[in-house]
Parts: C-alpha cells; structure tokens; sequence
C-alpha cells in the first residue's frame, strides 16, 4: 500500500483542514490543549483516511481495526479526523466540551460511537490495547489494534507493566505509536523525567522499534506497513513530531500545550487574536499562498 | 427463630458438626463452573493464584487463563481491553492490591467505559491475620460501592461465594466480589436462595434487626442465639448484594424492630454500614449501631484475636444490640 504523490497531496490537504477544523472548535470551547493535538494531525489523517480498515457509517463493525487513545487530552483532533471522515457532521465540533455534548473534554467510549476506550488518566491505553489483541488472537482474528500514546505518559508505570505483557506475549497483531514532541505540561520530557532511550527501553521489552517523521505520511504509513510484516513481535513507531505543527509561531513552544487559542502566551498573538491568526496561518499554508478568506 | 424458607444448613449452633471453608474456595469451584458454562470466560491473575484459587481456573482452561505478573494497574487495564473485545475476564488477587492499588485504572478503564470485569479480590478483612495492616484490605468494598455502574457482592460462605461468582459472570456490566481468607462456618446451602439486588432474612426476631454481609454474619447469628437465651430476639439479615442494595427488605425490618446494627469486616466508613443509614436515614429513620473497624488500620495477629480486640465479636455485637434498643423512642 505505498502512497502515490497524489494520495500524499491529498492527505496533506486533508490534514490542513482537520487543523482548521481543531482549532475552530478549540475556539469554541474555550479550553483544552493545542499543541499536541496539531502535532498529530498527520498521524490521525493518515490514520483514518489510509491506514484503519474501519466504516464510519458502521463504528461497531465487527472486524474493523482498533484505534485507542491513550492519552486522552489530545482528543479534539481525533474527533476533528472522525467528523471529516464521516462518523459524524463537521457542525458538531463546536459543541466540543459542552453540556450534553456527545464529544467530551476527554473520549468517552460510551459517548461517542467510533471512540474505542475511555481515555484522560495517562498510561492507561497500550494495557487496554494489548488485552484487545490479545483476545483477538485468542479467536483468530485478523484485524490489529493501535495504541496512539504520547511521550509524557511514559512516566507512568502501567504503560511500562503494559509494555511488559504485550512482549511477553508477542502481541504482533498490536502496534504502538509514540508522539514523541518532547513536551509535557511542565516543560520539556527530559527535563521532567527524562525518557531516552524509548527505543532501547522498547527493544529490551521485546518490541520491534521503527522511527519515523511524524509529519512524513509515507514515512508513517511505511511503519505501518513493516509492522504487519513483522511476526512474534508487538511493533512500536516512534512517531517525532512537531508540537504546535501547522502554525510555525508557536512551534516547539510547551507553553502551549495546555491551553486552547485565546488562551496561551501572548508573546506572539494577543489573547483576542490568537484564533484568528492561527486559522490564517493555515488558510494560507503558513502564509505561502494566498487565502480565499483574506 | 431460624427463619425456615432460608434453607440454611442445620446444626447451625453445633461447631463440631459445621463445616468450615474459605469464601475464596467458593469463588475457585464458581470460575471453573462458570468456564465451563461460558467460553468467553477468562481469568487474569498477578501473581498470586493458589491463595486466589484462580489456579483452579488455570488447571482446566490454561488456554483462557492470563499470568500477568505483579501489576495489577496493568490487569485491569488489559480486563477493561478484554471485556471490550467481547471476553468476561474475572481479575483476581488480594483486595488490598485489587481493587487498593488499581482504583483509578478500575474507575476509568473498567467503570466509565463500562465493561463487564470481575474483579475478585481475596483475602480482604483484619482476618488476615498475621500479614498486618498492609495487607488487611478494610476500605475496599466502600471504594467500589462509589464507583457508578459498579456491582458489589460481599459472599458470608463459600456456597454463597460461589453462586455470587457465577452470577457475577452473567451481569453485563462491572462486579466487585470480596472474599476471605480464613476458613469460615458455612451457613447457606445449595437451596439458599440468591439474588443479586436481594438480602435474605436469616433469622427473624421483634426486638431489633441485625444486618451483615461477609463470614461476620454467622457471628451475628451466633449473636442472636445467644441473646435469645437472654429474651432479647433480633432478626439477622444477610445482605450480601452491598450494590444495588435491598431496600425493601432492610427498611420493613426496620419498620418492624425499630432498631438495626450493621455488621461488617470493613471500615465503617462507606461500607454495609453506611448503605444502611443511608437507606434508612431516606426511608425509616431509627437508632443504628455500627460494628466494624472505627477509622483505624489493622495489624498482625490471630483472625479471631483480631476480630475480638476491634469490637466484631460475637460479645461486641450482643452488646451493641443491647444499646441501641436502649436508643429506641
């Protein structure tokens, strides 16, 4: 399954819009992260418009491939993925994080048809991933199971206990992907807890490791791939990404990784026209091209 | 008198020719039934599944039984991922641990997602022993009644541990079942009937209600006997369903004694207890005396020595129904 030039292009395209889309309805709640969720922007598209074997119009089919979230409060861009891939209208993410919402500050699987696992408390998904594949195995079934997790969660010990089981049992029908944007709410991975190397940690578990530009969809989509290939081994793909991607003013910047737009450091953009400026950033390709809006 | 349609074993007062297990034993014989019953069924156990009795479980289906180390942050997770997946995992091991140490995996992985995990945690009460206060898991049931869409079944013998195991492996949602470790006097039979949702009267007596739930319900019944020898009558209800709890049961025993004493191997913050007052504080309000462990942890000892030296004797609770119909209007 390589990617042709124009399947890249087109994913490229549908990436920007699943980024105006976040940080519309980012704007709209009021609260919630930024950075993370624009660094995965790329990951989720070429997840739901490549990689998943799954049907929108049918969210419990039986055999589709499992998507769990582990860390949770990136979720506003899975849902921005979902809407634009057609689980439900596009209209519906502004109501992000409101009363009676089916899209909850963090993923609810009850809430949402499409959201496999409740998700927000960090390092909890790879151990729900893992007991899916594992079922699954246990009745032969074919579809794979992948856990999206970020890099601050490996603070925690579950996710390590997970990592643990899912070698032991040479879960090779799971995949793990790290974002690995080297920030968390309090600064920088390594300056918190410091995690290098997940590759060696992964390795020593008994994981097949793959890096990979998390802003490269063949890159991503190669990994993918190879991990299907790869037998009595779970795969894990180190996923390097970009915090804030998309919008090259608040790149890199962990400052952000907590607060939605009209919120965040106003260093750069006023509070009042953070929103604005980052959706015109995109508009016109990080200024680049001209926007149709301008 | 010994109410009739309980069907409990005879020679109740007779300790030579009573039987004595664990609850634990009952949980093991209902994993291996309900196996065999249901394919879907597998256990998961961290390290600990003699003293579980999940190895019984392991001895017939080893193909559907998960070893999953000490982790049992990671068991509930991998349950939860289960139980997503279309299986029925019963995760099991001591209840200090599970569901101590793995409360907040439980509440989100397991509760908010609602999926049908089992969680069986042994070895729970002081009557550990002489493991000591870490060991001596007295929150647990509490931890899990305020959990939402969470069952919680507190078995009084084996032959009721494992009817709760078994139906615990047919309700679609969560179920806590807390079991023992010491062997205790098995007071049901077969023809007892279980329901979850229901309490049984056991004994029935005008001058007050004693409720219990775990292996301290045949204390309390021992109780009663005795006080009867004393013209003091007290109606004993087993209520082993802690959540949903009954009560239509508990409140027109109230109606009818106007006095109640719970009785429970548990802190009496948030367990049996606390399920009665709240009961009867919104339906029939009457004097209630709470035995049970008084905001302390245990320590090492004798199970009986302990139970005596922190009031859940059968003396501590003769004596707690002596003062609350003292308390009566």
């Amino acid at each position: 399954m390589h990617l042709h030039d124009d399947k890249i292009k087109e994913l490229e395209e549908k990436a920007n819009l699943i980024r105006q889309s976040l940080i519309e309805s980012l704007m709209a709640a009021g609260s919630g992260h930024t950075a993370g969720p624009l660094g995965m922007a790329d990951v989720f598209t070429a997840f739901y418009f490549h990689i998943l074997n799954h049907d929108p119009k049918n969210p419990d089919m039986e055999d589709r491939d499992r998507l769990i979230l582990s860390n949770g409060h990136i979720v506003p861009i899975r849902y921005a993925a979902m809407a634009h891939a057609g689980y439900f209208p596009v209209e519906e993410l502004q109501t992000l994080r409101k009363f009676g919402t089916r899209l909850q500050g963090h993923p609810e699987r009850n809430k949402l048809p499409g959201v496999e696992s409740t998700s927000g408390p960090l390092g909890s998904g790879l151990g729900q991933a893992a007991g899916i594949a594992y079922g699954a195995r246990m009745d032969g079934k074919k579809f794979r199971t992948y856990c999206l997790m970020s890099d601050g969660e490996h603070d925690t010990g579950n996710i390590w206990e997970s990592a643990m089981f899912a070698g032991k049992n040479k879960l090779s029908n799971l995949t793990g992907l790290i974002d690995r944007n080297n920030i968390q709410i309090d600064g920088v991975t390594e300056d918190i807890m410091p995690l290098e190397s997940l590759r060696d940690k992964y390795e020593a578990f008994n994981w097949h490791v793959i890096d990979v530009d998390g802003h490269n969809f063949e890159a991503i989509v190669d990994a993918v791939e190879q991990a299907k290939a790869i037998f009595e081994k779970p795969t894990l793909i180190i996923a390097h990404t970009i915090p804030g991607k998309g919008i090259p003013e608040i790149e890199f910047d962990y400052r952000w990784h907590g607060n939605p737009p009209g919120k965040g450091p106003e260093d750069v953009f006023k509070k009042e026209k953070q929103g604005e400026e980052m959706l015109k950033r995109l508009r016109t390709l990080e200024g680049k091209i001209r926007s149709e809006h301008e | 008198m010994i109410n009739p349609k309980a069907k409990l074993v005879e020679n109740l007062f007779d300790k030579d020719r009573m039987e004595f297990l664990p609850t634990r034993d009952g949980f093991g014989k209902g994993l291996v039934e309900a196996g065999e019953k249901d394919e879907r069924i597998v256990v998961l156990c961290a390290d600990l599944s003699e003293s579980t009795r999940s190895q019984w479980f392991k001895d017939k289906f080893p193909e559907r039984y998960i070893q999953l180390g000490v982790a049992e942050q990671n068991m509930a997770t991998v349950a939860s991922g289960l139980a997503n997946y279309g299986k029925i995992p019963f995760i099991s091991s001591y209840a200090a641990f599970s569901p101590g140490r793995n409360n907040e995996q439980i509440r989100t992985t397991i509760c908010i997602n609602n999926v049908p995990v089992k969680i069986a945690g042994a070895h729970a009460g002081i009557s550990v022993g002489p493991d000591g206060a870490t060991h001596q898991a007295l929150e647990d049931a509490g931890l899990m009644r305020m959990l939402p869409n969470m069952t919680v079944l507190v078995p009084c013998d084996a032959v009721e541990a494992k009817k709760a195991t078994l139906a615990a492996a047919q309700l679609p949602g969560p179920v806590y079942i807390r079991f023992g470790r010491e062997k205790s006097a098995i007071v049901t039979t077969e023809d007892t009937p279980f329901e979850v949702g229901k309490a049984q009267v056991f004994r029935q007596g005008k001058d007050a209600t004693i409720i219990s739930a775990g292996m301290l319900v045949y204390n309390a019944l021992l109780a009663a006997e005795e006080l009867s020898k004393e013209g003091i009558e007290a109606t004993v209800i087993n209520s082993p369903s802690l959540k949903p709890f009954d009560v239509e049961t508990i409140t027109e025993s109230a109606k009818k004694t106007g006095a109640v004493v719970s009785v429970e191997e548990h802190q009496i913050v948030g367990g049996l207890g606390s399920a009665v007052a709240e009961t009867l504080a919104q339906n029939h309000p009457v004097p209630q005396e709470f035995i049970g462990v008084h905001d302390r942890f245990g320590e090492s000892g004798e199970p009986d020595e302990l139970l005596e030296a922190f009031g859940m004797g059968v003396g501590s609770i003769k004596e707690a129904v002596k003062k609350v119909m003292k308390r009566k209007k």
